[in-house]
Parts: C-alpha cells; structure tokens; sequence
C-alpha cells in the first residue's frame, strides 16, 4: 500500500506534484498576505483610535450625520497623522482639500472625504466583530476595514503612510448619499444574502440523498457521449434528456447529478456535506458538489467560520491523502462488488435516437459495429492477442519501404530543376507506416505531430539523417468530436502511469501491457464493462482503449485543492498615451458585449485594475450604488486596500460591472499622467489573484516607467535595418520573469495586450507571459482614429480570446516510450520536471513543441508510443484530464526516414529551436543554424539515402519544401536583418514562432497566395450550402502577380487583397463594388455585399479561410501603390531582396554547399 | 551540487526550489577559490597558482555570462530544465569535484611534504 502511495508520489505528477510549486502551496500562500499585514498592523497606531472610537453605536445609525460628526477629527486632524494624504473622493460639487492625490475628472476632493474612510473602516469593524468574522460572505459591506482581517489591511498604509484615497464611482452623478447607503445597504442585504446560501446548500443537500439512495450504480458511472458533441458542449453540463442515462437502474439519479457533477464522487462524501453547507462559506452556487465533499470531511463542521475559500493545508493534504487511500480501497472495493452493481454505467449517445438510448445492455452495440475493431470481437480473440506485436511486425516487413520501388515521398527531385512544388492544396503531413487498424487510432495529425513519422532505431541514425526529432502538440484544440469518459477509477499503467491507450496489448482478458514501459498491469474489474456496447469482458472496446483522443472527468484524487473558480482580472493603462490611443473603448465595449460569453459558472468571478503612475482597484461589491475606485500611490510596496470586494461574482455582481465598462473610458479622458506603473499593477494582480489562481488580461500602451519592473529604452531606430547582430533580445530585467514563476506557482497566467506605436521592450514584458503560460497579442501603432483595421483587429481578436474555452490550474505531461527521452519543451510555460509543464491556464490557441532525443537504442520495438497528459480545471469547476496518445513505427534505415519525414512540422521545430538560438546565443548563429539544418539533412540524403547520385540538388519529395520554409523563415521578421524591423514586432513574431499551433504557424511562416478574379466553381468544395471555389495556391513571388489579376494572400493573421492595375473591371466592378481601379480606396477592409456571383464566391471563400482560424483575420484591399504594399511584398519569400537570396540564389548555395 | 542536479533530473524536485537553493552557494564557492588562489599568490606557490588559474578564468567567464538575474548566482528555473543544460551543469559539477578532489590531495601532498622537509 504504501509502496503505491509512493509511487503516486513520485509518477502522478499531474494528481499530486509535490513540487512546492504547485497548487498544494496555495493555501499556505493565501493565509500569507493577510498574516504579514495582520502582524504589520498589530504594531498599533492611532489609526485604531477611529476604528474603535464608534464602537457603541449601533449598526442602524450609520446615517450622513454620524459620519460627520465622530471620527474625522480623531482620524486626520491627529497628531502623527501628518503624511498620508488618505482622502476618500465622494463626488462633484466637493471643495479640494489640497492632499487629494487624484483629480477626478472635473471634480474635486471634498472636506468630506475625511470622514468617509472612517465611515467605512472603523464602525462596521466593532458591529460586525462577530458576524463578520463568522460569516465571510456577509462582506456584503462596503468598507475596506470592515471585517477584521481587511482592517488590518487597511490600517498599515495609514501607519507606514501611503497615500491612499478612495474615489467614488465613475461618473460621480451619485449623491454623496449613497456612499453611506453602503453601511446601510449592508445590513438589509446581508440578512437575505444569507438566507441564499443555505438555499444553495440546500439544493445540493437535495442532490446528495438522490445520488447516495442509489449508491452502487453510481460507483463507477462512465459516460461516453461519443462522437456528437459540439466543440465547446461541456457535457455533462448541459441539460441532460438526451443524455439521460440509458441502463442501469436510476435515471432519476443521473439527471439529478448530471448537471453540477460528474456523479461518481458524489456519493461517498455527500452526508457529510450536508450540514455543514448551508452556512459554508465556501460553497458556491452551482459548484459542483464534489467541491464541496472534498472540503466535508476535514473542513465540514469549521465551514462557518472559514472566511477563505481555501481549506487549511494541513486538512488539504491530510485529505489528499485520505482520498488516496480511498482510491486505492475504492478500486477493491469495486472489485468485490459483483459486476452487476459494479458497473452501473451510464452511458450516453446524445444524438441517439431515444429508443436506442433505452435499450438493454446488449453485448455488442448497434452503435458501435460500424467501426471495425482492431481487435477480433469476442473474448476468443484474447488468444491471439499477445501474438500482436509479432503480427505487427511482419506487417510492418510487408511494408518494407525499399524494396521494389521507392515509395512516392522518396522520390528524388532535383530542386534546382522543378519549379512547381507546391501542391495544389494545402500540404499533407505523412502517414505513418503503421498497420491499417492502429493507424485508424492514431492520434490527429492537427492535435498530434511528429518531425518524423518513422522514428530511427538508435541516436546514432537519428544524427546521421541530420533531422530534427520531435512534437508538435496542440493538445487543447478545440475538437468537433471528443469522447468523454466519467469513470471512479482512471486506468493506468502502475510504474509509469501511462493511461491506457489503444495502442496497449490485452495479454489475456485480465492483464494489458503498458505500451510505454512494457509493465503488465491488472484490468480492473470495472474496466471489463464496456459502456459503450453495455457488455463484459471486453475490456479492448472500451472507448479509452478505441479513442487515441479522449477527455476524463477525473475524480477527486486529482485535485490538490477544490477545482478552483473561473477568475478573470483585467488590467488596464490608463495612462495619457493609453487614452489617446483610445484602446479603453474597444476594450470595454467588447468586454461588455461578450461579458455574458465568459467561460465560467455561477462562481465566476471578474476584477479590474487600472494603472498609470499609480494603481486604481474597483471596488464592485453588490450593494453599492455605483462602482468605487480606491486609488493606491505607494507603489514601491504595493497592497491590496480591501480584500475581498475587488473580485466579485460576475453573475451577482454584472449591473456593476456593467456600469464600470461603460463609465471607464470616460474617467480618465482628461488625465495628464504620462508615467506607467504596470509593475506595481502586475504584483497587485498577483496578490490579488493568488488565493484563486485565474487569468490576468493586461492591456498595455507604453513602456513602464515608474515603479518595480520600469524599463529604459533600449531600441536604437539606426540599427533596424542592421545587416549585423541584433542585440536585446533577452530581457533586461528579470522582474518579469520572476513575477512569472509566482504566477505560475498561484495558477495565474497573465496574458499580455501590446498596443504600442513606441517601442516598449517586448523582450522583457512578454516573459511575464511566456512562463506563466499566457498569450501575447500586439498591435503596433495601434491608434482609434488613424488605425481603423487594428481597431477592428483587436474587436475581432478580443471577442475570441474572451470567448474562448479555457482551462485553468492545468499541468501537461508527456510521456514517452522507455528509451526515448524529452530534451527541451518550446512554447509558453513553465517546466516543472523532465517531462512535466505547469500551465496555469490552458487555452485553445496555444501549440507545444517538444524535442525529443533517444537515450537507449530502440532494438527490439516495432513501434513507439508517445502520450499527452493534459489535466486541468474546465472553466464550470470540472477537473478533466484530456489524453492524446500517437504511436509511430520505429525503422533502421536512412531511407526509412527520409520516408516518414514531415517537412511541415520539422519547419516548426527549427523554427523554435531558432528562436533559443537567437535568443541564447546570436541572431546570426541562428540564421545560420537554420541554413545549416538544411544543408546537413540534404547531404545526409544524398550520402545516406539515395541509391543513385543525380546531378543538382536533390531532396526527397517529402522534403522538397524544406528549403523553401527555410528561406522564408529567414525571410521572417523574426529572422530576417538587412530590412528594417523594429525590435518589438522581431521579438513578437519570435513569441509568436514559440507558441503557434502548427497548422497557423505554416501559414505565418509560407502564407498561401491565390489568384481570386477567376475563381470557378470547378473543384469546388461545398459545405453547409455553400460552394467554396478552391484555387490554387500560387508561389509567393512576384513573377506569379500580374497587372491583371488580383490575388489574395493569407497569411495567417491577415489577408490582403492585391488589386493589379489592369484588373478586369468586371471583378472591380462585381467584387469591389467601385466603379474603377482608382476609385479603389486607400484603407479597404471590407468587401461590400453584392449580389453578383463573382462577389459571391471571393466572400465564400474569405470567409471560409477565416472559418479555419481562431482568430478572424483582417482584410486589406491593396491596390499597387498602396501603403501597405510593403507589407504584402516583404511576404513574397522566393523573390531576392536588398539583404537576402532569392529562392534560387538560396538554392544555388545549397548546393554548393552539399556537394562540397 | 552534482547531487542536487541528479536530483532535479530523475526526482521531481521543484526547479525554482533548487535554483534558489544552488544561487547563493555559487558565490562562495568561488570566493573561496579566489581566497585559495590569492593564498598561493602569497605564498608564490606558483604551481598550484598555475593549476588554479584555468578554473579561476572559466569561473570570471561562467559569472559574466550567466544569464540576466537580480540576485546573485547562475542558475536559471526556467532554462535549467533543457536538457543540454541540465547536462552540462551536472558535467562541469562533475570535473569540478574531481579537480578539487586532486588538488585537495596535492595540497595535503605538498604540506606533508614541506612539513617533512623542515
């Protein structure tokens, strides 16, 4: 027993990472700020003088007057009080007292404002002693000292005197009144908030006795929703009839549990939970209910008087462990149950028709006979099942690729001689050369890439093919069809906690060997159900051993603390450049349409923060008329003015938040505040986000200047256009960075909006979100008025990235087959171990490169299994473990590789390893280590692979583009020198080279370019009514344009439209909707809507490519003269420029080079 | 420090807990190499100066390129995990064991063997 504990210890990372890294530090972290202010604080002061001074008064007469009266004096007009010109802004019409720090827009800071921070602090601190403390949620009240923790808080600025000063709402149109209806406000409300929690609770009290009345059904309920889902359906979220439970027993307990939980732990823990519910403060409406089972045990009968989310760590890991044990009985337990009970399995098809959903369990599903099974059906095939690898084999020697005539990837072509490579379509990676049943499992070649499709046998093979070895992953892709498994125990492999695959070997009905490290490990008994044909003992039908992709509900062993909340904070420049810029009102507009499109649950939770030489949080707590700004000035130490109101409900809360969208571009339209405090604001983030973890939005306009983490210009315009080394490409500081780390440790990712014209040293900032796991988004020049299309950009963009799925607290593991080993991990994140990465948030749009080296020889193995591990938290507080799994053969020849090479995903690996290139050693040396990576992998064809030498440049058809992809990368502007490239948009197309999926980052790299003023509906393609016309995509070089045609060029992120100058009037005239060539206007980003056929299929097609994406690409009209003719020309990679080779040219010293 | 490497390699010990661990050791390690070297300097012991002086150039060169930190040391969380890296601080940790080790016995050596002498 103990010997498996430690074997989760050690193996499980993603259950249980022992690092002091990880999640389990979070609660010790919590209590951290909060002690250290407390103990701060404690140092006494005169400050509580006020505080204590209306301790008598009784709650109710918290009116205008009382305020006036009592604390003002004690407070500010006290000796010693001297310096902190604390001020609290209540509205316009108020008189100045000259220590404001703020000037709110046309107002003024009133006499007032003395007494308002007393109001607020100091009485509610003696009447809600006890409730307050009791009942955290009754932080229904306004004041930042009200409960006691948060007076502490309060109270230190004023000691070691900071400015602070609280400001009232945005548009100041309030009554000074209604700054005080917030005490008030308090007391009404909190009596009927209170009332809603034991509601909540109640409901889940109402759901636990439905699920444990039928306890044994639920003990290993499995749903397998198949392949219907819609991408973002979280299943078991959505309403449940059609998934209602067609076997066994308990309908009714299904539907019940279906919607908040994944049922299988709802059992074991939920009496428990009961009681203590209605007053935990911790349990959220709709949160699933395991959350709070996870907290019963140790933490149920304390609830009431636990004021955080976060259990106590001692009680954390006690019940980790707890649950441990449980797992480990759970399984026997489920073993000693007869099958019947032990597999009652629920088991759903959405878009069955209902009469298949109720019928009995047959042994072999109707649903399911369709696919053929890689396995002989039936328990016979068991005999021959360990005979699998040796059946492999020789089909794999069937396959043998050199035998008669080399197959077509091999096919020598002399580069220099064939200009035509491209193929029509987009390029096809290679299939591996596996048998045709486990090749039909293999992983998705969009979610699941490899350099080399065969892989060498021994290192030795793999440096002498002079090839790149590794992974492209894309592991969160959204998935049109995503099998999802609910299950009490997850299978795994013992020793090396592979999950199973379908790519392991059944040696009996009872044992399957892990095809990782080869351990035999038991079938548990639930296993041997299959839910999806509803019969036993077919354990290799099981949709885990049938999906090479597959997603887990996972149970509570794989958490390290309840599934956290979805939390968004958004951080905000308010600074004079970012006014002008005009970015707050894109921004707030699309956060206030999409508001109701955030990911999340009814614990949703939502922030902002603002900032120029100083740090504004708002204040949104339900109850208050309007939001409040309290403004932070010390930003050399940096703190939280009150705790728990700065983040709040988005559901309870969204009037408010609403009213600060709305009211926040306005606030700072006339503010002169040229300096820019994003570290302070970032480090306020982080502490504000750290006991949750969640994701940080950070729109930035300027260099920081002031405060922690400020910056110095370090871009010199002169060297642009550098032909030499280009310096500052690391960072300056490492404040970032190691701001990252923290994050990462919290489970916050910070994602970072550039919207600069100046140069902002990106090089720095974007480490804040390369090791937290974030995004960087940019926009050079980015201007309301004089930029319209970056406008629309970032409308576009934001609408997405708000939208978008997003997993939290999340780490990925890879696992490979014994012998092969990880060497380095490229993408944003942080590496926790060998094969671990920590990414506090997970989003669809992030690809991973993984190199891989070969530690032992791979003698004696057919095949290679990689597997991707990616567990996180869904944004409805669901723990899921999503696994992708690849398997490739291994070979032993030169040719056999050369075969199997991927020429698209070797792009991207070398991509990747340039950037590190570049960023540890030299621009240069990375330049040159990409040309030299195609030197070295065409000579080692020439010698190694092929059996005739032909004159020229030869390269195997496989790689035939790779020296194109090469002289485009080094046509990037990540890469390229001698053209004039600002540092910032090198360093962002580098960020973006790091974390691109691969199927954007091919058309970033090689963008595709089509002639649209002949499109036909010849090999058209036809999608949901429409007919998309497919042209064919041209070469990008300048002799392929013409006068009179028009062209279209994607290039990942933008299209452009180039118009030639002879183009026929009739596409001007159909498409363009302008009379002629030169009525075409400068800025076009638009096509108009016409009702002619030629205007139909370009938009037809537009929109297709832009359906491809993620992010909605803009379109830019360009006629030849334009502006932004450069922009379309610089992608033009075969052509010879001032600085760099042509295609050709490059060719031509390619050869040189390998035939030296 | 070798151990502490092995450690990060097969154990899943936190990469930031051992950089933060390993950074403050650097500096005094080579302090004290520079103390021995100014030792022998002093003593005009210009063989083991000689021998010291690879190490104390390589040691100046490894501190200059160390990459952009606040605090003192060398040791990167975030790039310690690559394995070329990993790799080449657990091989230096090795050769630099080793040279200590054997100049520890030539210093006793040349102790033993002035206090004989005398």
């Amino acid at each position: 027993m103990s010997n498996t504990a430690a074997g989760y210890n050690s193996q499980n990372g993603e259950g249980k990472p022992p690092c002091s890294n990880g999640p389990i530090q979070n609660p010790v972290m919590t209590q951290a700020p909060g002690q250290g202010y407390n103990t701060a604080a404690v140092t006494m002061h005169p400050q509580h003088m006020p505080a204590k001074a209306p301790l008598e008064q009784p709650a109710g007469q918290y009116h205008y007057g009382c305020y006036q009266s009592a604390p003002p004096a004690s407070m500010y007009q006290g000796p010693g009080q001297s310096a902190p010109p604390v001020s609290v802004y209540q509205g316009p019409g108020q008189s100045a007292p000259p220590v404001s720090v703020y000037q709110g827009p046309g107002q003024s800071t009133p006499p007032v404002s003395m007494y308002q921070r007393p109001g607020q602090s100091a009485p509610p601190v003696s009447v809600y002693q006890g409730p307050g403390q009791s009942a955290p949620p009754a932080s229904v009240y306004q004041g930042p000292g009200q409960s006691v923790p948060p007076a502490s808080v309060y109270q230190r600025p004023g000691q070691s005197a900071p400015p602070v000063s609280m400001y009232q709402g945005p548009g100041q149109s309030a009554p000074p009144v209604s700054v005080y209806q917030g005490p008030g406000q308090t007391n009404m409300t909190r009596p009927p908030s209170r009332p809603l929690q034991p509601h909540q609770g109640g409901s889940a009290r109402i759901a636990a006795p439905a699920q444990s009345s039928t306890p044994p059904p639920v003990s290993s309920n499995s749903f397998y929703p198949g392949s219907q889902i819609p991408p973002h359906s979280h299943w078991p979220y959505g309403t449940s009839p059609p998934m209602s439970q067609p076997s066994v027993g308990s309908p009714a307990n299904h539907v019940t549990s279906a919607p908040s939980q994944p049922s299988g732990y709802g059992i074991q823990n939920s009496p428990p939970q009961g009681p203590p519910a209605p007053l935990n403060s911790s349990v959220q409406p709709g949160q699933p209910s395991g959350y709070g089972i996870q907290n019963s045990p140790s933490q149920g009968p304390p609830a009431p008087l636990n004021s955080s989310v976060q259990p106590v760590p001692g009680a954390e890991r006690a019940h980790i462990h707890n649950s441990f044990d449980a797992l480990e009985s759970g399984g026997r337990n489920a073993a000693q149950h007869p099958p019947q009970m032990g597999r009652a399995v629920g088991l759903s098809y959405p878009s069955l028709p209902p009469g298949y959903q109720n019928m009995a369990a047959p042994p072999s599903a109707p649903g399911m006979q369709p696919r053929s099974q890689p396995y002989p059906a039936g328990a016979q095939s068991f005999q021959q099942a360990p005979l699998g690898p040796a059946q492999l084999g020789s089909a794999l020697g069937g396959m043998s690729l050199h035998q008669s005539q080399p197959p077509e990837a091999l096919r020598a072509i002399n580069l220099l001689q064939e200009r035509n490579l491209l193929p029509q379509g987009p390029v096809t990676p290679p299939v591996p050369c596996l048998p045709q049943d486990l090749q039909r499992l293999n992983c998705s070649p969009e979610v699941f890439r490899c350099t080399l499709t065969n892989i060498p046998q021994t290192q030795s093979l793999l440096n002498k093919a002079k090839l790149p070895l590794g992974l492209l992953l894309h592991p969160f892709r959204d998935m049109s069809q995503l099998p999802v498994v609910t299950s009490s125990t997850i299978v795994r492999c013992r020793s090396c906690r592979t999950y199973i695959n379908p790519f392991v070997t059944f040696l009996d009905q009872r044992r399957w060997k892990c095809n990782l490290c080869y351990r035999v490990n038991e079938v548990p008994e639930e296993f041997m159900y299959n839910p999806v044909s509803r019969s036993y003992g077919e354990p290799h039908k099981r949709p885990e051993v049938q999906n090479p992709t597959i997603e887990f509900i996972a149970p509570s062993e794989y958490m390290l603390r309840p599934p956290q909340p979805a939390v968004y904070l958004f951080v905000l420049d308010v600074s004079h450049n970012a006014v002008e810029t005009g970015y707050l009102d894109t921004v707030c507009q699309s956060l206030l349409d999409s508001l109701s499109l955030l990911p999340g649950d009814t614990r949703t939770k939502i922030g902002f923060i603002t900032f120029d030489s100083t740090v504004h949080f708002y204040n949104l707590q339900e109850g208050l008329s309007q939001p409040q700004m309290l403004v932070v000035s010390d930003i050399e130490d940096i703190f939280i003015p009150t705790p728990d109101s700065l983040l709040v409900n988005l559901s309870e809360c969204k009037e408010l938040v609403q009213d600060l969208l709305k009211g926040l571009p306005q606030m700072f339209t006339r503010t002169l505040e040229t300096q820019c405090a994003l570290g302070p604001a970032l480090q306020a983030a982080f502490k504000l986000l750290s006991p949750t973890g969640g994701r940080v939005s950070v729109f930035q306009t300027q260099l920081p200047s002031v405060g922690v983490g400020a910056l110095k210009s370090r871009e010199d315009p002169n060297q642009r256009a550098s032909a030499k080394d280009i310096p500052h490409l690391t960072p300056a500081t490492d404040f970032y960075k190691k701001l990252a780390l923290d994050c990462s440790g919290q489970q916050i990712a910070v994602d970072l909006f550039l919207l600069s014209g100046q140069y902002c040293d990106l090089a720095s900032l974007a480490c804040i979100s390369k090791y937290s796991a974030g995004g960087v988004h940019y926009y050079p020049s980015y201007h309301h008025l004089h930029n319209p299309a970056q406008v629309e950009q970032l409308q576009r963009d934001l609408k997405r990235y708000i939208s978008r799925k997003i997993g939290f607290e999340s780490v990925m593991r890879v696992r490979c087959t014994k012998g092969l080993s990880i060497h380095t991990f490229h993408g944003n994140f942080f590496v926790r171990s060998t094969d671990l990465l920590s990414l506090p948030n997970i989003n669809p749009d992030s690809g991973f490169a993984v190199q891989m080296s070969i530690e032992e020889n791979l003698v004696d193995m057919q095949v290679v299994s990689f597997q991707a591990a990616l567990l996180y938290t869904s944004s409805k507080g669901e723990r899921r473990i999503r696994v992708h799994t690849l398997c490739l053969p291994v070979v032993n020849s030169m040719a056999d590789i050369f075969a199997g090479a991927d020429v698209q995903a070797i792009t991207g690996l070398l991509a990747s390893m340039a950037v590190d290139r570049s960023v540890t050693a030299s621009l240069s040396d990375a330049r040159d280590a990409l040309v030299n990576a195609a030197i070295d992998s065409l000579r080692a064809y020439r010698s190694g692979g092929l059996s005739v030498q032909q004159p020229g440049l030869v390269a195997p058809a496989c790689l035939r583009l790779l020296p194109l992809y090469v002289v485009a990368l080094l046509k990037q502007k990540a890469f390229r020198t001698g053209t004039s490239t600002r540092l910032d948009e090198r360093v962002f197309a580098m960020c973006q080279l790091k974390y691109q999926p691969l199927a954007y980052l091919m058309l970033m790299i090689h963008p595709a370019l089509y002639r649209v003023d002949n499109l036909t509906d010849e090999g058209a393609i036809s999608i949901a009514d429409r007919t998309i016309p497919q042209p064919a995509i041209l070469q990008l070089s300048v002799e392929k344009l013409s006068r009179d045609g028009s062209f279209l060029m994607d290039s990942g992120s933008v299209l452009y439209l180039w118009v030639g100058r002879n183009c026929a009037p009739n596409f001007i005239t159909q498409v363009l909707g302008v009379p002629n060539y030169t009525a075409i206007p400068q800025t076009m980003t638009q096509l108009p809507e016409l009702d002619t056929a030629e205007s139909t299929r370009t938009r037809a097609f537009i929109s297709w490519l832009r359906e491809q994406r993620p992010f909605y690409p803009i379109l830019h009209v360009i006629r030849e003269e334009s502006p932004l003719k450069a922009s379309f020309m610089q992608h033009m990679v075969e052509d010879r420029t001032e600085s760099a080779l042509s295609y050709y040219e490059f060719l031509l010293h390619l050869q040189q080079q390998v035939n030296k | 420090m070798i151990i502490a490497f092995d450690e990060l390699k097969t154990d899943y010990k936190n990469p930031i807990d051992q950089c933060n661990t390993l950074n403050p050791l650097v500096l005094p390690e080579y302090l004290i190499h520079v103390f021995f070297c100014i030792m022998f300097l002093c003593a005009t012991e210009w063989l083991s100066l000689g021998l010291n002086m690879p190490l104390l150039a390589y040691h100046v060169w490894r501190y200059m390129s160390r990459p952009v930190m606040s605090g003192p040391g060398l040791y990167d969380p975030t790039t310690i995990m690559n394995a070329d890296i990993l790799a080449f601080c657990q091989k230096e940790g090795w050769c630099k064991l080793a040279f200590y080790l054997l100049s520890f016995f030539y210093y006793l050596y040349g102790m033993i063997y002035v206090l004989v002498s005398s």
